[in-house]
């Protein structure tokens, strides 16, 4: 009877606010209430890693930006890694890796990318915190919602709104700096040298960032974006995610003051505070639904209840529709879907690696001209014509020797590559090229012809690429 | 009529007939208003600015734009701004990119453009589309030739494959012309012919054939070696190149022989005549164009 007492005491007060919080259905605005715990803390981690962002464009290498991705020029400066857009087949293996990862994360955890590291998600957490430390709980900042416009109201409105733009501005301005030298751009922006990419690019950012982490908040989740409604559907039943424990919860019923608690009723106690922290407003007791962002903050709030009850955590917490239903789980390695993930991984990143290694500073393309195909000569010979390009992806021109596997044909002769050919760099330099070979040392209407360009640098080292292209001539 | 409105809160109209039917007053919401008002300041502005709206018949007249200035149309817009001047400041964008290749192909002979490896390169790409409007219908696209018409990347040529010679022809234009022998030869003498100009071009002699070609004074204009003569147009015979169809060589050449080329009054002879070019391209362009049909790869 006593311990009764004290459990209806020590939710005395959330009985008080529950009907406060109400479930999100657009009506009126979502005022979550902000609580600590475990995964609270696992958010703020989480939210860390954007750091990167803010402060990843002012890392150097020598004399240039470590990580650069200059548009302009055509040039991703990535560390070491310099890459033209001749390599940008790499970024369909780099953008599937990310596709992939996404799956199977969601596959394995449920939509662990909205609830902890999604930009909406972060930016809107900062966001209400510092709503949260300038107007207070949700029940003061819904208060001043309606109260008329006074000094007060003005006053911590206003810096609410240039703390809100000040961020919105640095996120602008680190996102373009990604794309321009960082310290230059600082410089620029303030004395309007700026290039008019950039100001357009703040003016949507600014705007952008406070409309979206500012004022749509959770809506954005709910009602704009399409990766909510693909992770939703990635989700299966093996996936552990946060879920209510039903059988244990149910029937659930508020604690009344003085009276016992009737045999059937579960642990949860109806204190609406899974609701209340919720930063999208949904119920998780109603089951997995599509609000649902799962960042973990109803199992903190509902875990501190448990506790203030003398009840066993846990009633809220990660697991799977499975293992909720008390059905066998599946271990993770006998489910197809983590084989067919992993699978796909590998080959993303091994085509990244194998891309990233077999990158050579010299690089030769060849293309047959196809108008005419070839070209009878009047001494009999066919005639070839053929635009090399050179691609030099080092920093200094080079001189560079073109040769073509005569030995395989008798009687060669490839003009306009007598001389060395300068290769400019950072650029693609066009060579057209000749090559005649007599009619009657032809065996087939189109055989292989393999071109080699040869250079070496001051320092004696050698570059070397080659290409394999094809011979063409009449019907035999 | 409002005081006894049987519906009061609904917000109706206050006509009311047949004691139920009424008319409701639902305004379009806010935001809809809001874009509405902005779309009307958008077209005001965008009057006000830009010209909008012409006269009845000023629109399909060509003299309606003048230097880049509307002559017509009832609003001509605040900033003067027209469709054809942006297109004129664009085009000059381009003419500043071009402008000092083409002066310096203006003041340069075809021989040093060639020479200049800047210049040639640049003949190279923006030569194409002068090449695709005015030469590549019959020569066809990269000089692959056409039936009828000589390939022009091959080191083949009627009139010479200097870059002089390649300009002059494009300048002047070049008709061929062989007499019809049907009248002068009789059909053994051109079956014997025939076959002697097929052999030579696979690289075989035949003495009475060469006896028949000097004695009916052919070489007068093939040449005694019948390596043609660039002066006059006259085809090399002992090279494997064909100026005319070459699917069956032997009645190709009988033909040729029979008929002549450009020969009056015959129906069948051979047509064979290259338009002057000096009144449809500039000198420059023309300078251009030998450059480009030079480096198609039979340029000598």
């Amino acid at each position: 009877m006593a311990e009764q007492k004290n459990q209806y005491e020590a939710l005395q007060d959330l009985y008080d606010e529950a009907h406060e919080h109400t479930i999100n259905v657009g009506d009126v605005k979502i005022h979550a209430k902000r609580m600590g715990g475990r995964f609270r803390n696992l958010k703020w981690l989480a939210n860390l890693t954007w750091i990167v962002f803010f402060i990843g464009p002012y890392l150097r290498l020598g004399d240039r930006q470590a990580v650069l991705f200059d548009i302009p020029n055509r040039q991703f400066h990535i560390f070491n890694i310099t890459l033209l857009p001749q390599d940008l087949w790499m970024l369909s293996f780099v953008l599937l890796f990310f596709a992939i990862l996404l799956a199977v994360v969601t596959a394995l955890a449920g939509r662990v990318w909205c609830g902890y590291f999604c930009f909406q998600t972060v930016w809107t957490d900062a966001f209400t915190w510092i709503e949260d430390k300038l107007e207070g709980t949700p029940a003061k900042r819904r208060k001043l919602e309606k109260s008329p416009w006074n000094m007060a109201k003005t006053m911590v409105r206003a810096k609410k709104y240039s703390l809100w733009i000040l961020i919105s501005l640095l996120t602008g301005v680190s996102f373009i700096a990604w794309f321009t030298d960082a310290y230059d751009l600082w410089v620029d922006l303030f004395t309007m040298n700026a290039s008019s990419t950039a100001y357009t690019t703040l003016a949507l950012f600014i705007p952008g960032t406070f409309f979206l982490a500012g004022i749509l908040r959770e809506q954005t989740c709910f009602w704009l974006c399409p990766y909510a409604r693909i992770q939703a559907v990635m989700v299966d039943d093996t996936s552990i995610v946060p879920s209510y424990d039903v059988s244990r919860g149910e029937k659930r019923g508020r604690l009344v003051k003085g009276k016992p608690a009737s045999d059937d009723q579960g642990d949860c106690v109806d204190c609406n505070q899974c609701v209340a922290v919720c930063p999208t407003g949904v119920d998780i007791r109603g089951g997995q639904q599509e609000g649902c962002i799962m960042c973990g903050l109803c199992i903190d709030a509902c875990d501190a209840v448990m506790e203030k009850i003398n009840k066993p955590k846990g009633l809220i917490k990660y697991a799977s529709w499975d293992g909720i239903m008390g059905k066998k789980e599946l271990p993770i390695l006998k489910r197809p879907r983590v084989w067919v993930y992993t699978a796909i991984l590998l080959a993303s990143i091994i085509g990244v690696v194998v891309g990233l290694s077999g990158m050579e500073s010299l690089e030769l393309k060849v293309l047959h001209a196809r108008q005419p195909l070839f070209v009878v000569q009047s001494d009999g010979t066919i005639q070839n014509r053929y635009t090399l390009k050179v691609l030099n992806k080092q920093h200094k021109d080079m001189k560079v020797k073109i040769s073509v596997n005569d030995e395989a044909y008798k009687g060669l002769i490839m003009l306009g590559a007598e001389k060395e050919i300068v290769a400019a760099h950072g650029t693609v330099t066009a060579v057209t090229v000749f090559v005649k070979v007599p009619r009657k040392n032809l065996t087939e209407k189109s055989q292989d012809i393999t071109f080699t360009i040869k250079a070496k640098d001051e320092q004696g080292t050698e570059y070397k690429s080659d290409r394999v292209s094809m011979f063409i001539g009449p019907n035999r | 009529m409002s005081e006894n409105n049987p519906f009061p809160d609904e917000g109706n109209t206050g006509h009311i007939w047949d004691d139920n039917l009424r008319e409701l007053a639902n305004p379009p919401p806010n935001w809809w208003m809001m874009a509405w008002y902005a779309s009307v300041a958008f077209v005001i502005g965008y009057t006000v600015i830009y010209p909008a709206i012409p006269m009845f018949d000023s629109y399909n007249k060509a003299e309606v734009v003048e230097g880049g200035v509307i002559t017509g149309g009832i609003t001509k817009g605040m900033t003067g701004w027209t469709a054809i001047k942006e297109f004129e400041a664009d085009w000059a964008e381009v003419e500043a990119v071009r402008k000092p290749y083409e002066d310096k192909i203006a003041a340069m002979s075809a021989k040093d453009i060639l020479a200049d490896a800047d210049l040639s390169t640049y003949v190279e790409h923006s030569g194409k589309v002068l090449f695709g409007d005015n030469c590549a219908a019959c020569h066809g696209t990269g000089g692959a030739g056409n039936v009828g018409y000589p390939v022009l990347a091959d080191d083949d040529w009627l009139y010479g494959g200097t870059i002089e010679q390649i300009q002059a022809t494009i300048t002047s234009g070049k008709k061929g012309m062989m007499t019809a022998h049907a009248a002068t030869l009789s059909a053994d003498e051109i079956d014997t012919l025939a076959n002697y100009v097929v052999g030579l071009s696979e690289g075989k002699s035949d003495e009475k054939g060469k006896a028949l070609f000097q004695s009916k004074a052919c070489f007068a204009c093939h040449g005694m070696d019948a390596k043609g003569m660039a002066a006059l147009g006259s085809a090399n015979l002992t090279d494997g190149i064909w100026r005319f169809d070459e699917a069956d060589k032997l009645a190709s050449a009988k033909r040729t022989i029979t008929h002549g080329v450009n020969h009056p009054g015959d129906a069948q002879t051979r047509m064979a005549e290259m338009p002057s070019f000096k009144d449809k391209l500039s000198e420059a362009d023309i300078k251009k164009m030998a450059v480009y049909v030079y480096k198609f790869g039979g340029g000598k």
